[in-house]
């Protein structure tokens, strides 16, 4: 599957969000992961959409997101060039017999004990999709009672931002 | 000078406040003045007027109806329509008539869930189109309040873009956004819903507001490199055609668009969209592409060496099978949504422009071009072309059941109602007989539903297209079934003095329907037949409805024609009456059919001019 990682700055409006999930149902292309917040500036969100990019190339993507009035700037944060990282919360089966081991996986996958009790622990840990990808796939054998995960956010390496003084280049508006 | 009934109507109404002489310019001016301690509605009203807007569509309803009070004392015209998408389909026929933006106006819930086939219809086609929504009350939003309906979140997808309104004072603002909208870039259907609390509170108005969309850039000058490079590949093509799509007309770019073609002596094309956008006297016009396009229009793009497509979004109707669609050329695709660009075939040079200002600058650099020495010879590509056009020109055959062809029908109306007169169709049949058998010369003269292919679409464009051009004779060309969608205009028409004609192609059947059973499901008829029937199929000798009487209650002439002799005398009998709309019943045959066709899904080198007719295209000859 080929990823493609976008940063989208959107005016902070009601409805922004669900105009651009119209838009990816509408035109049938596939959303891995879309995560939401708030920016540097209280007038802008940013949204880092992960797309499928084998549902549609990703210049239509872009093209029909740029045509969202409330869409502002768009950036394709990929591979190096990029921080990305995912937030997850996962609820492990941790008898007495297992704990060590829950918790040495921890320590290894630099996750932190949130919550415990006599029958799971709950682990946070941050990072990549792969990595978390990883953690899951050690956790699974002792038993994983729920989960929540976050859709990824990113950021471009280095002094630019994408909006502001060196900005980043946006994903052409033209052809 | 000339003017409007409208027009003057408004002056006498605007003299007589002011006690002065003044145009419509001053009346947009004196309700930009500003205003305090007015209601949202008021401000709605004078936000409308100092747009400039001449005349709206619309029902009134509990959720609009405070908007409805200021209304009554406006200069703004209101035309009562008979069901929302009435209002829908006029504001689209007034615009894509007089290219200014068409405003409806609807209460909330049904009223605005009525206007959802029209705003989808205007998106598909880009037609500029403003739509007002009452919407329930801020306060019970989200309570499944009495007529409430999530309109906003409903048109999400078939709008450009859409607001919802809660607080007065933003009123002249969204306005002034939707009306900016919908008029620039790709021109393209806005919605404003204005909850009924925003209508009735107090507010201060002031014009013009500033336009807050820093989203919004639409780009309009083309890259010159980029057209640079289309002239050289126009002046080294040997097999070269424009395909001109109805971007063309709503840039206005038709006077540009002739000088291109004189200069580059290159075939033109024009699609369904773009008919009128050139002249179809003209020599090198082959007339319309697609699945019931002609022979040589659709042939030439498949044996072409270069496609100039001009405002065209090769349309799955246009290009038949995508990967075999015209396999040796190259594509030259200028448009002013980049998203159209590469979206189902890949541009060899892309430009993101207004037509107009792409094409002038087009025709500037293949003045370079020439003038450097290189222009290609297209006699060969001529005498192909000639040569097909002589081969498969359009035509039709009489039925042999000698009952009325259809097709005469609409060719004798195009002859007598002339060039300058305003077509607007349904969808079906008698649409493409209408985009083939009629001739167009000018923009503005050909309505229709070419996107999303709405029936229905004709009697209320045609009412829409007559109140902006009210001058200009205005005949709906519709089917029977079409027809029956929304002939209830036809009351709007005769209380309002809208004096459209209509021409109803009646086969008593869903025609295009019927001719796809013929073809691909073995003649089985299932549900496409409208007149009643006997135990046999045959038809019984009964009207329902009759549309002579039908037009006669809805306070139209109604005229009917059942054989070849009358066709003539019984369109220039409807030419006659001008102050009344005016229906006839042509009566014809059940089984004319649609020539050329391309069947869907199938490529364009499989077009079969008539039924069972190949084409011979001579290969070696391209």
């Amino acid at each position: 599957m080929t990823r493609h990682t976008l940063s989208v700055l959107v005016e902070n409006k009601a409805g922004v969000l669900a105009r651009v999930s119209a838009l990816f149902s509408r035109r049938a292309f596939n959303i891995e992961s879309l995560a939401v917040g708030p920016t540097e500036n209280p007038d802008l969100s940013r949204m880092t959409i992960v797309v499928d990019a084998e549902s549609a190339p990703l210049e239509q993507v872009t093209k029909q997101l740029n045509k969202l009035v409330e869409v502002i700037k768009i950036v394709e944060l990929d591979g190096a060039a990029a921080v990305q990282r995912e937030l997850l919360l996962v609820k492990v089966r941790a008898p007495l017999a297992d704990r060590t081991t829950v918790l040495q996986t921890a320590e290894l996958f630099r996750a932190r004990v949130v919550d415990v009790n006599t029958d799971t622990v709950t682990l946070e840990a941050t990072g990549t999709p792969d990595k978390l990808q990883a953690l899951l796939a050690v956790l699974a054998p002792l038993g994983i009672k729920e989960m929540a995960q976050s859709g990824t956010v990113a950021l471009g390496r280095g002094p630019r931002s994408m909006s502001g003084a060196g900005t980043l280049r946006p994903v052409d508006r033209s052809a | 000078m000339t003017t409007t009934p409208s027009e003057s109507a408004t002056r006498e109404a605007a003299e007589a406040l002011t006690g002065v002489e003044t145009t419509a310019r001053s009346i947009a001016e004196a309700a930009a003045e500003p205003a305090t301690g007015i209601t949202g509605a008021q401000s709605l009203v004078r936000s409308l007027e100092a747009v400039g807007v001449e005349v709206v569509f619309g029902i009134p309803g509990g959720a609009i109806l405070p908007a409805y009070d200021p209304l009554f004392d406006s200069h703004v015209r209101h035309v009562l329509v008979r069901h929302e998408q009435g209002a829908g389909h006029a504001a689209t026929g007034y615009a894509q008539a007089t290219g200014r933006v068409g405003v409806c106006m609807a209460t909330s819930g049904p009223g605005a869930t009525n206007l959802v086939t029209p705003l989808a219809d205007a998106y598909m086609d880009s037609v500029p189109l403003v739509a007002i929504t009452g919407q329930v009350p801020s306060r019970a939003i989200g309570t499944d309040a009495f007529q409430e309906a999530d309109i906003r979140g409903i048109t999400m997808p078939i709008t450009k873009h859409n607001f919802l309104v809660t607080d007065a004072a933003e009123i002249p603002q969204r306005i002034a956004e939707a009306f900016h909208l919908a008029a620039t870039g790709r021109p393209g259907p806005v919605l404003v819903d204005i909850s009924k609390d925003a209508l009735q509170a107090t507010t201060d108005f002031s014009w013009p507001p500033r336009l807050d969309l820093p989203g919004y850039k639409p780009t309009t000058r083309p890259h010159g490199k980029q057209v640079r490079e289309a002239a050289a590949l126009v002046a080294a093509a040997r097999r070269p055609v424009l395909y001109v799509g109805g971007g063309v007309l709503k840039a206005g770019a038709t006077e540009e668009l002739a000088e291109l073609v004189e200069l580059t002596g290159a075939p033109v094309v024009t699609t369904l969209m773009a008919r009128g956008a050139f002249p179809d006297s003209h020599p090198q016009n082959l007339g319309m592409p697609g699945m019931h396009g002609n022979v040589t229009a659709v042939t030439a793009l498949q044996k072409a060496d270069l496609l100039v497509a001009l405002g065209a979004r090769f349309d799955d109707r246009v290009t038949g099978e995508l990967s075999s669609f015209a396999p040796h050329a190259q594509v030259v695709h200028a448009d002013i949504d980049p998203a159209e660009i590469g979206k189902n075939r890949k541009a060899d040079v892309p430009i993101v422009g207004d037509a107009k200002e792409t094409i002038a600058e087009l025709v500037g650099a293949l003045r370079a071009e020439h003038r450097a020495g290189r222009t290609a010879d297209l006699s060969a590509w001529w005498a192909q072309l000639d040569d097909w056009r002589s081969r498969y020109p359009l035509g039709y055959e009489w039925p042999e059941d000698g009952s009325l062809s259809p097709q005469y029908v609409i060719e004798r109306l195009g002859a007598l109602a002339g060039p300058d007169a305003i077509y607007a169709s349904g969808v079906g049949q008698h649409q493409m007989w209408a985009a083939q058998f009629i001739r167009y010369e000018k923009p503005g003269t050909w309505l229709n539903s070419g996107g999303l292919g709405t029936m229905g679409y004709a009697v209320p464009a045609a009412m829409g297209a007559k109140y902006g051009c009210p001058d200009t004779t205005v005949w709906a060309i519709d089917g029977d079934g079409c027809f029956q969608m929304t002939n209830q205009e036809l009351a709007t028409c005769a209380i309002e003095g809208i004096p459209v004609k209509v021409a109803v192609i009646n086969n008593g059947n869903l025609g295009m329907v019927r001719q796809w059973q013929t073809l691909f499901y073995e003649g089985r008829y299932s549900n496409t037949k409208l007149h009643p029937v006997d135990a046999e199929g045959r038809p019984k000798p009964v009207r329902i409805p009759d549309f002579v009487a039908l037009a006669e209650a809805l306070g139209c002439v109604g005229l009917r024609c059942e054989s070849k002799d009358d066709v003539d005398a019984v369109i220039e009998k409807a030419m006659a009456i001008t102050d009344a709309p005016v229906v006839i019943d042509f009566v014809v045959g059940a089984d004319a059919q649609v020539w050329p066709m391309v069947a869907a899904g199938a490529s364009n080198d499989d077009i079969l001019a008539a039924r069972d007719l190949r084409p011979v295209f001579g290969e070696g000859q391209v």
